[in-house]
């Protein structure tokens, strides 16, 4: 892209290496990292919601959304992840294009479920065959997403709940006896007072996302994890910038972008944790007072 | 082929015994049952000796964590950051990387030439990985805990006379062990989760012999239909994770054999989470 890179056979030295580092793939590789932390600002606040109405289903009085929100956290236990990340995928993937296959198919259309195979008609590809190489990994980026959303919205739930209970009940029967309806104590007493016991968990569960994140390549985006395969295996003469193996380099690279973010994340949820212990009736909470006074 | 035939050719399958081929048409729910239970094998394999090995690692780590010296403590910070701070995916690519450069023919060190290519393999380098990745999430579990004993238990240890190596074996040990134990449960599980990452990240299967992801994802792939293989290898697993949730119980009940009814920890199973 600069003048000074048009023949790199020619070049050496410093200037190579930047011309090297600032080749089309490279730029690409520069913007799969924005891939990756557009993955975790999406999916953070879909799983957040997604969790609290798990949770809010969880303990409510209706019986059917109770059953649902309790199934909804239990659906995570005991199952290894990945399995849910391969077979949401799938799964998503096929119930989609079925409901395409539904309303856009001609009428004579064969049933999708042939056998071993999973065929819908032309029109019914999500995306068409004819769209182009964007929608493509639009698609597989959003399918990601929700399949992200999902599993971590189940974990999330599971944390809410549990910090929904953590309420203490003296708060809650407080306000009740001072007229306030159910909605109004949700609202006003429970919904405040829960963030702080949830923290904890939350924290450990952005902790888990980021390191979820390499499972982006599983799923067939080209995210860090491809890029630095990619980019780092040996390169012959026929290309413009041959050299050995530096897979090693670069996945060393990718491990202290991850300790990075993990360091990172670390201080600001500790300073999170002690905006959020002000004023609570917690043990954290108290100390902040005696401190104070 | 019966059912009983099946078992036979594929039952031992995933290291190597039996039928060569994979079934390749006409999938039937028996073949599909026989084959990820025998990938299993190898998801204990690395699960239990990970543990096993992780769990002396995890101590020493703990320890040497807890200690005053910083010569002794920043190691053991780092090695614990490190390996809790990065996805186990990078952890098993950078490991399969870097094994992968050991020259071929092996290094020769005082004329002695060590073999090094069975580094590369899925039993030894992923084994390796996941020894070190427990026993840095162990070592946590095992530092949290050497810190919350009660400070009560090692006064009355001291007013007893007992001092140094024997404080530390008779009242510390076993006090960290018992309060760690219900999250070092759970860490055992999520080890054995976090198995089926072995195949999927870099390790190559030779010969088909995979674990029971594996096979899973050879059906699906066969097939397009995951809705059979996933839920057979969730299946298994929810099996594989009471199992361990049993024989821990049990390691547990004896831990907390002289503490009144009423105060002992209770295993309580948390989600599994990806590391």
């Amino acid at each position: 892209m600069f003048a000074a890179c048009a023949d790199p056979k020619s070049i050496e030295g410093l200037t190579w290496a930047f011309c090297y580092l600032t080749s089309g793939k490279h730029l690409d590789f520069y913007w799969s990292f924005l891939t990756v932390l557009m993955l975790l600002a999406i999916t953070a606040p879909a799983a957040l919601a997604l969790g609290f109405m798990g949770a809010t289903a969880a303990r409510s009085q209706a019986l059917p959304a109770r059953i649902l929100g309790k199934t909804y956290i239990a659906m995570v236990r005991g199952i290894p992840d990945i399995i849910f990340f391969l077979f949401f995928v799938i799964a998503l993937d096929q119930g989609i294009e079925y409901l395409k296959h539904l309303a856009v198919c001609p009428s004579g259309a064969p049933w999708p479920w042939q056998g071993l195979e999973f065929r819908v008609c032309k029109e019914a590809k999500v995306p068409l065959g004819s769209s182009s190489a964007f929608w493509h990994n639009a698609y597989g980026f959003a399918l990601a997403v929700v399949t992200f959303a999902i599993v971590f919205g189940a974990f999330a739930a599971n944390v809410m709940f549990g910090a929904m209970q953590a309420v203490p009940k003296a708060q809650l029967e407080t306000a009740e006896a001072y007229g306030m309806s159910n909605a109004q104590v949700f609202r006003r007493i429970l919904v405040p007072q829960m963030w702080v016991y949830a923290l904890p968990g939350l924290s450990n569960l952005w902790m888990i996302l980021i390191k979820a994140t390499p499972l982006l390549f599983l799923l067939g985006v080209e995210d860090i994890v491809y890029y630095a395969r990619e980019l780092g295996g040996s390169k012959t003469n026929s290309y413009a910038y041959p050299h050995r193996d530096w897979r090693l380099i670069y996945f060393i690279g990718l491990m202290i972008f991850y300790l990075t973010m993990t360091k990172l994340s670390e201080g600001v949820l500790g300073r999170l944790s002690a905006r959020l212990s002000q004023g609570q009736a917690t043990a954290a909470g108290e100390a902040m007072r005696r401190a104070g006074a | 082929m019966t059912c009983f035939e099946t078992i036979q050719a594929y039952g031992l399958r995933s290291i190597g015994i039996g039928e060569k081929l994979l079934p390749k048409t006409d999938f039937t729910l028996c073949q599909q049952f026989t084959l990820i239970g025998s990938g299993m094998i190898w998801n204990l394999y690395f699960g239990v000796l990970a543990l096993l090995a992780g769990f002396f690692l995890a101590n020493a780590l703990a320890l040497s964590k807890s200690a005053h010296s910083p010569w002794a403590r920043k190691p053991a910070e780092w090695f614990v950051f490190v390996f809790r701070g990065s996805p186990l995916f990078i952890q098993f690519f950078l490991a399969y990387e870097t094994l992968v450069l050991l020259p071929r023919s092996g290094i020769e060190i005082f004329g002695i030439t060590l073999a090094t290519s069975w580094t590369t393999k899925a039993w030894a380098g992923a084994l390796f990985v996941m020894f070190l990745n427990t026993a840095a999430y162990s070592a946590e579990i095992f530092y949290g805990a050497l810190r919350s004993i009660p400070k009560g238990d090692l006064e009355a240890a001291e007013a007893f006379g007992i001092t140094g190596w024997q404080k530390f074996a008779r009242i510390q040990w076993p006090t960290m062990l018992r309060l760690g134990w219900p999250a070092y449960t759970n860490e055992a599980i999520f080890l054995f989760h976090a198995t089926t990452l072995v195949f999927f990240s870099s390790f190559p299967a030779f010969g088909q012999m995979g674990d029971a992801l594996y096979y899973a994802n050879y059906f699906a792939d066969k097939t397009f239909n995951p809705f059979v293989p996933y839920p057979i290898i969730a299946f298994y697993f929810i099996l594989l994770t009471l199992l361990v949730t049993f024989v821990f119980g049990r390691i547990n009940r004896r831990l907390n054999r002289y503490v009144p009814q009423n105060q002992r920890s209770r295993i309580r199973l948390r989600v599994a989470l990806i590391r």
